[in-house]
Parts: structure tokens; sequence; C-alpha cells
């Protein structure tokens, strides 16, 4: 556990957005020892929402991502080493292990290393399959679309949807490709997945459900995808976007518990004394739905980084429960998706507001009597009332008498 | 302390409305609509919150 002194120096290893919040809550809380900070990429953090929306349609350049101007990150007085990989940890040394050979000395060290595209076999060999994660990633794919007629996208959840989504609007035709028999049905109860799977068929994107990818097409460069039943979806590129994996390999000889992300306690802490653990990466039971979850979303890492850091400097007995209320939004074409709190596909749905024909509503997700979610198209205002009443652990019942009285 | 919104940057999430109602309000209309451009220091706070979760960085303050 973090002692009650300041450590002297906190190493932040993974440089993006639950690294940058942390490094400016220890500033912000006072802390005055060395900050380090090692990150993969050879960029100060950007901001990776834009990267399948406003970059990849061609509105913006990379130089609209960047999440602090110059001046704020010289404020910070961060050692930036960039283009660094952390490639291993000895928490009782209290050592990062660089990929120079170099260790690292650490008194407070911050996990924020995110996650990282899950890739298909087969896909390595051939030019013109893309993941998106990164900005290089980003403009490698941007300049393919450029001269593309036909994009395939694999995987119909939010990155796959978002990538459609700016194809089609930079007009080039999009089939999509998705395992389970409607989009996010792992996730949300069926309609919620029909909603989003309306907006684009809506738009003219051929999308497939209950279709499995049997391999690809193509010598040299791809061709198109070929599926379960023999069939081939020409493509000229090709977006694979099943999901992430948390980025834990530089920590596997550490001795740290891993379970599909670095496990924490209820307060952001690992096992290893000094050590805390934020953003896509991090796993941690969130008192407030008494659940323990990884949360994949931009505000998670901006709030999770937070309360990490503060975590690194409480005194014995002051760590406080990380307890938010995860957020994440969704743009894509038109629509303004933004999802709060927790959801499965057996809660119990009520659309509170709107409908889900107009593309514009407000459903409601309860589970055991109480409110547990709310997931809204076009409809900001109105959805974020519910943050609240999902923080106060609000009845079902409560939270419908509710939208009913607004 | 002047609260200033990138009108071209905002996407009217209304994230900035959940940390603080007396300066921002985003309506049915879904523009957001700066209620307090120059609200009293007590608040700068919740101000720099709503900078930090500012989903598009639109949000920065300007002291003059
Ligand atoms: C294209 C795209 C669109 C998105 N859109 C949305 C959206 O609309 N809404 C939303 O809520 N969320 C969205 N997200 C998710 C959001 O961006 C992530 O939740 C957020 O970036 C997580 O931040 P993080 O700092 O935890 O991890 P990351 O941003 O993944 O950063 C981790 C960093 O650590 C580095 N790293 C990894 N391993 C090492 C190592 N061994 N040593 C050193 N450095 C290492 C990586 O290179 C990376 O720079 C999107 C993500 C992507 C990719
Ligand atoms: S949080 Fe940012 S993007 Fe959202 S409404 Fe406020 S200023 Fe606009």
């Amino acid at each position: 556990m973090a002692s009650a002194a300041p450590p002297g120096r906190v190493v932040v290893v993974g440089a993006s957005l639950a690294g940058l919040s942390a490094l400016e809550t220890l500033r912000q809380e006072g802390f005055e020892g060395e900050l380090i900070a090692v990150g993969a990429e050879t960029t100060l953090p950007y901001d990776r929402p834009p990267l399948s929306k406003q970059v990849l349609q061609g509105h913006w350049e990379p130089d609209k991502i960047v999440l602090r101007e110059p001046g704020q990150y010289d404020a910070l007085g961060v050692t930036w080493h960039l283009g660094r990989r952390a490639t291993g940890l000895d928490v009782s040394a209290r050592t990062v292990t660089l990929d120079d050979g170099e260790p690292l000395a650490y008194d407070g060290l911050v996990i924020a290393t995110g996650a990282t595209p899950r890739r298909m076999p087969g896909t390595s060999e051939l030019a013109g399959i893309h993941v998106l994660r990164t900005l290089d990633e980003c403009l490698a794919l941007r300049q393919e679309l450029e001269s593309a007629s036909r994009v395939c996208v694999v995987g119909a959840g939010f990155i796959g949807a978002e990538v459609a989504a700016s194809a089609r609007v930079r007009g080039l035709d999009v089939t999509v490709l998705e395992a389970l028999p409607s989009p996010l049905a792992r996730a949300f109860p069926a309609e919620m997945g029909a909603a989003c799977a309306a907006l684009h068929l809506d738009q003219g994107v051929d999308l497939r459900c209950g279709v499995t990818v049997a391999g690809f097409e193509g010598e040299g460069r791809v061709s198109g995808v070929r599926l379960g039943d023999g069939s081939v979806v020409e493509a000229d590129v090709v977006v694979v976007g099943i999901g992430v994996v948390p980025e834990t390999g530089w920590l596997e000889s550490s001795g740290l518990p891993l379970e599909n992300g670095v496990v924490c306690d209820s307060t952001c802490a690992t096992a290893a004394p000094g050590v805390v653990a934020a953003g896509d990466i991090a796993r941690w039971p969130n008192n407030l739905f008494g659940e323990t979850m990884r949360v994949e979303h931009w505000s998670n890492a901006v709030e999770q980084g937070t309360a990490a850091a503060k975590r690194l400097l409480a005194g014995p007995g002051d760590a406080v429960d990380f307890t938010p209320v995860p957020y994440f939004w969704s743009d894509q074409y038109d629509a303004k998706i933004q999802f709060l709190g927790r959801c499965c596909p057996t809660d119990e749905v009520r659309i509170v507001d709107g409908s889900i024909e107009e593309r514009r509503f407000v459903a409601l997700f309860g589970r055991d009597g109480r409110l547990f979610g709310a997931l809204a198209f076009n409809r900001p205002r109105l959805l974020m009332a519910y943050r609240k009443l999902l923080a106060a652990k609000t009845s079902f019942e409560d939270a419908v008498a509710h939208a009913q009285g607004s | 302390m002047r609260v200033v919104v990138d009108f071209d940057r905002c996407q009217s999430n209304a994230v900035c409305m959940d940390v603080a109602p007396e300066i921002f309000e985003v309506r049915d209309d879904n523009f957001l609509y700066i209620l307090d451009e120059k609200p009293s220091e007590a608040l700068r706070p919740k101000v720099e919150e709503a900078v930090r979760r500012c989903p598009t960085q639109a949000i920065s303050i300007a002291e003059d």
C-alpha cells in the first residue's frame, strides 16, 4: 500500500489518456517529486476518439487531436521517455525495465498501458488489412481509403461501426460482418443492437450478422474476405474491429495478479506496494455496481487516472473506493449515441423518451429492481440526468417515474 | 476567470453540464449554452474539472 510520505519519484508507464490524467493529478495534488513517463508511441499523449471519426473522415488533421498545448505539457515538469517500451517490472526491487535493458527505479508506479486490438490469424501476410488504435494506424488506413472503393469491416462493435460510418461518409461501399446475431448482442438487449443496425442500414451499409470469417483472399494484397459458407465479400481495404486485449505482456513475469487486465482493489491499488493502475488496463471492483469491471472508455481513463494518482499519495486509511458511473459516447453519421452505467442482454428495457424509429430516444436498463444503465440516441441533455440517479442506486420504478415527470 | 468554449469542437454531450450545471446547459435544441461566462472564483475547481472531463477539449479558462 502507498505510504503516507509522498513518494519521491513516480513513474507512469503508458503515455496516453490515463497516464496523462495521473500526471496532472499528481501535480494538482501538490506532488513536487520527480515524474517520469514511459510511452511506446513516439508522440506526446493524443486523443484517440477522433481517429475513427473526424480524422478518418478527413475533416481533421493530426494537429487537432493533441490533448494539451505544448506549454501545458512543459508546465507539468515530466521527463518523457517516448518511443520506449517497458519490458518488465520487479515489485520487490521497485524497478521497471525498459527495452534498452535499463532498470528505472520508482517509489510510486502508475500502470497505464491500455489495450491493443485483437488480431485475426492470417492478417499479417496481406497488405490492406488494418486495425485502428494509434494515429499511425489511422493515417495508414485513411491513405488507403483515399483510393479504395469497397471496404469490409469485420466486427460491428463501436470501433467497427464508427469506421463503417466514416467510410460511408467518404462515399465508399461498405460491408460490415458480425458474428453475433445482431450488433452489440453481447452487451445490450437485442432491440438496442437493432437500433444501432438501423443507423447503418439507413445509410446503405451492407450489414451481415451471424456470419463467420473463414479467411482472406488475395496475393500480397487483400482482395476479399472469405466467409464460413465459402462466399467471398470483395474488398480493397479490410478493417478488423473485433475488440481489444489489455497490454499486460510486460507484466507477465512480475508476479502481479493479472486477469484480463491488472487486478486492482476497490481503490485502484494493485497487490504490490506503491503500484496503482488506471484506464483500459485496470480491472477493479466497482462497489457502486457490485461488479468487478474493466472499462474501455475515454472518461474512465480520465477519472481512473485521477483516482489512481490520489491513491498513490493517500496515507494509510485515506484510500477511497473508486465508484464511477461508467460513461461513453459514439458518433455515427448524425447520431450521437451515449451510454451511462452498466448493461447486459437480459436487463429489462424501457424506452422513456422518443422512439427507436425516430432514432431519438432514451432507454433505461433495470436489473433486480434497480436502475443499472441508460442509453440515448440524440438525447444528451436528458441522458445526463440519469448519472445522479445511477450514482444514488435508484430503483428502476423510481427512475421510470422520474422520466415520466420530466 | 472567463469560461471559453470552442463551439467547433463541442459535441453537446453535456458532460460539462453534469459537472457544473450552474455554468453549462445543453438544451433541447442540442446546443450548449454558457449560463455564466464569468463565474466566481469559488466555482474554479468545478470549471477545471469540466475542462478535464470534456471529451473534446472544447472548454478552456481565459484569465482576463
Ligand atoms: C479509434 C478509437 C476510437 C475511440 N472512440 C471512443 C469514443 O468515442 N468514446 C469513448 O468513450 N472511448 C473511445 N475510445 C476509447 C478510448 O480512447 C480509450 O478508452 C482510452 O484511450 C484509454 O486510455 P488509456 O490511457 O487507458 O490507454 P491507451 O490510450 O491505450 O494508452 C496506452 C498507451 O500505453 C502505451 N504502451 C503500451 N504498452 C507499453 C509498454 N510496455 N511500455 C510503454 N508504453 C506502452 C501504448 O503505446 C499507448 O500509447 C476510442 C478508442 C479508439 C482506439
Ligand atoms: S463537455 Fe465539452 S463537448 Fe460536452 S457539451 Fe460540454 S463543452 Fe461540449
